[in-house]
């Protein structure tokens, strides 16, 4: 029992997605078929499959490209995120005089200032990472700073009761705290730092020595590779899902505590 | 249980002189209020719900000033005093073994791991949670999770432990054995403690005086010395003078409701 059980659990969380995947792909492969739908509009599935196959060295070098792009934005979005928002938990005064500031980073058109960043971080990795993050960095400080805001008043008062410094009350007690704030926003953070970085590359990328799936997608586009646009669609997809489930997979690990459910 | 702490602290004494309090809407929470908590003394607070029980307990931690009137507690002649809180929920650190919650409060004051440790441990024994020193909060039931905070409280071996209705969330058995554990920490300790609840049996069996606030705003109205023996043991609940205390301190909520 025990030792099928995981298993057991690995189909029933994975199982329905991927027949609703294989499901669609059939649909779409008939229809591309029975329909005759040019290449260059629609390519069949199993044609992307076999792009996938055959050109796999070219798409996994642009795949590898993107990755580290991609971890470049988030590691700085998850750590300058969680910092911003300490700094802005801090004092109201503080909160109040910079947390407009903060929603430029949702607001800020990255297809205007992509190509800004290109020049005065030199295209490459640098300016594409710059951009995920700056995608990416809203949700986790937005849900970093409603956890820190949100703790628990009567632990704030004991904290006070036995004399603790802010430090201590902020360390010790509303970071912690926040923790499941923060894996929230880290989740929708690693879902946009694979867009982020995409996009950045369509814009900047294609001046860069390594080319990522961005500028794989933008020079299959214009060629009308259709096939090759999907591969490079679905390998971005897949990246974002890794690494949504990798910060999920660590968030419940560093939660299981908190649950008695998670340790049983 | 015997004491196993060499020289128990003696409590602090506290003092209210005309507290007045009102919230910022204007509401006065409570009113004139004079009241004389000897040291070592266990007084229950009784008063109906928004008489400002919890907000007298807040004044009396130095967690809330009063609008006007003055609260002083007294050191003990041993010179330290400490007061210690316990709320109406358990307010664990869901993160923290109950070992290292219980520790918290000695942690924050600086005090090594090691002394720490050892003196969580003791105060977990003591509320009967010794074998449950690693595991975490939501492992834990209700009643056990309030001993952790119970502990937390008399990790630092305080003074004065207030008390704001601990154990209302709880069902009838496991209450009354936190009431016995606490019954028994404080004759062992002699701390004076401040006990708020709503409860008048609760009240009757625990403390050695009760007081009675009135509705908003709150004044008190019942200034009792409970008439029981020292020996507070469960079939005490069933005599006739247990309930002719809790009939006393019923009168006086139904005075203070009027």
């Amino acid at each position: 029992m025990s030792s099928t059980a995981p298993l057991r659990r690995f189909v029933a969380s994975f199982g329905p997605p991927v027949v609703v995947l294989v499901a669609g792909m059939l649909l779409v492969e008939l229809y591309v078929r029975w329909a005759n739908t040019p290449i260059y509009l629609v390519p069949r599935p199993s044609k992307v499959l076999l792009t996938l196959n055959l050109e796999r060295e070219y798409l996994v070098a642009a795949l590898w490209t993107t990755t580290k792009a991609a971890l470049v934005g988030f590691g700085a979005s998850a750590f300058s995120g969680v910092a911003i928002a300490i700094v802005l938990a801090s004092s109201v005064w503080v909160r109040r005089a910079l947390s407009p500031y903060t929603v430029f980073f949702q607001t800020v058109p990255i297809i205007a200032i992509a190509p800004m960043l290109s020049i005065w971080l030199a295209p490459g990795l640098k300016a594409v990472s710059a951009c995920a993050f700056i995608v990416s960095v809203f949700p986790v400080i937005a849900n970093t700073l409603a956890g820190l805001v949100a703790t628990d008043p009567a632990l704030v008062d004991l904290f006070r009761l036995y004399g603790a410094g802010r430090a201590a009350t902020m360390f010790k007690l509303r970071f912690p705290s926040s923790l499941p704030n923060v894996f929230t926003g880290l989740r929708v953070a690693a879902g946009l730092t694979v867009i982020g970085t995409v996009v950045a590359e369509f814009l900047v990328g294609e001046l860069g020595e390594e080319q990522g799936l961005g500028v794989v997608i933008v020079s299959a586009s214009h060629n009308g590779h259709s096939d090759r646009v999907f591969a490079a669609v679905l390998l971005a997809s897949a990246l974002g899902l890794a690494m949504f489930g990798t910060v999920n997979l660590v968030g419940r690990r560093v939660l299981a505590n908190w649950h008695a459910s998670a340790r049983d | 249980m015997s004491d196993a702490s060499p020289a128990a602290t003696p409590g602090s004494s506290v003092t209210l002189r005309g507290v007045r309090q009102v919230f910022p809407g204007g509401v006065v929470a409570v009113e004139s209020i004079d009241l004389e908590v000897a040291a070592g003394e266990f007084v229950a607070i009784l008063g109906p719900s928004g008489c400002g029980k919890s907000t007298l307990l807040r004044i009396i931690a130095g967690l809330d000033r009063p609008t006007a009137g003055a609260v002083t507690v007294h050191r003990p002649d041993a010179g330290r005093f400490d007061t210690a809180y316990v709320f109406q929920d358990s307010h664990l650190l869901p993160w923290r073994t109950v070992v290292s919650n219980a520790a918290l409060p000695l942690e924050l004051r600086g005090v090594d791991r090691a002394r720490r440790r050892e003196a969580a441990t003791a105060a977990l024994v003591k509320v009967g949670l010794g074998d449950a020193l690693e595991r975490y909060p939501a492992q834990l039931s209700g009643g056990m999770r309030m001993r952790v905070s119970l502990a937390r409280a008399m990790v630092t071996d305080p003074t004065l432990l207030l008390l704001d209705e601990p154990f209302a969330a709880l069902d009838e058995i496991t209450r009354q054995r936190l009431d016995e554990q606490l019954r028994e920490l404080w004759q062992s300790r002699r701390m004076t403690v401040i006990f708020v609840t709503h409860s008048t049996s609760e009240a009757v069996y625990l403390a050695e005086r009760t007081v009675v606030l009135s509705k908003r705003p709150g004044r008190i109205v019942v200034d009792r010395t409970v008439d029981l023996p020292p020996e507070r043991v469960a079939e005490l609940r069933a005599t006739a003078e247990f309930a002719r205390e809790t009939r006393f301190v019923y009168e006086g909520l139904e005075r203070g409701e009027a």
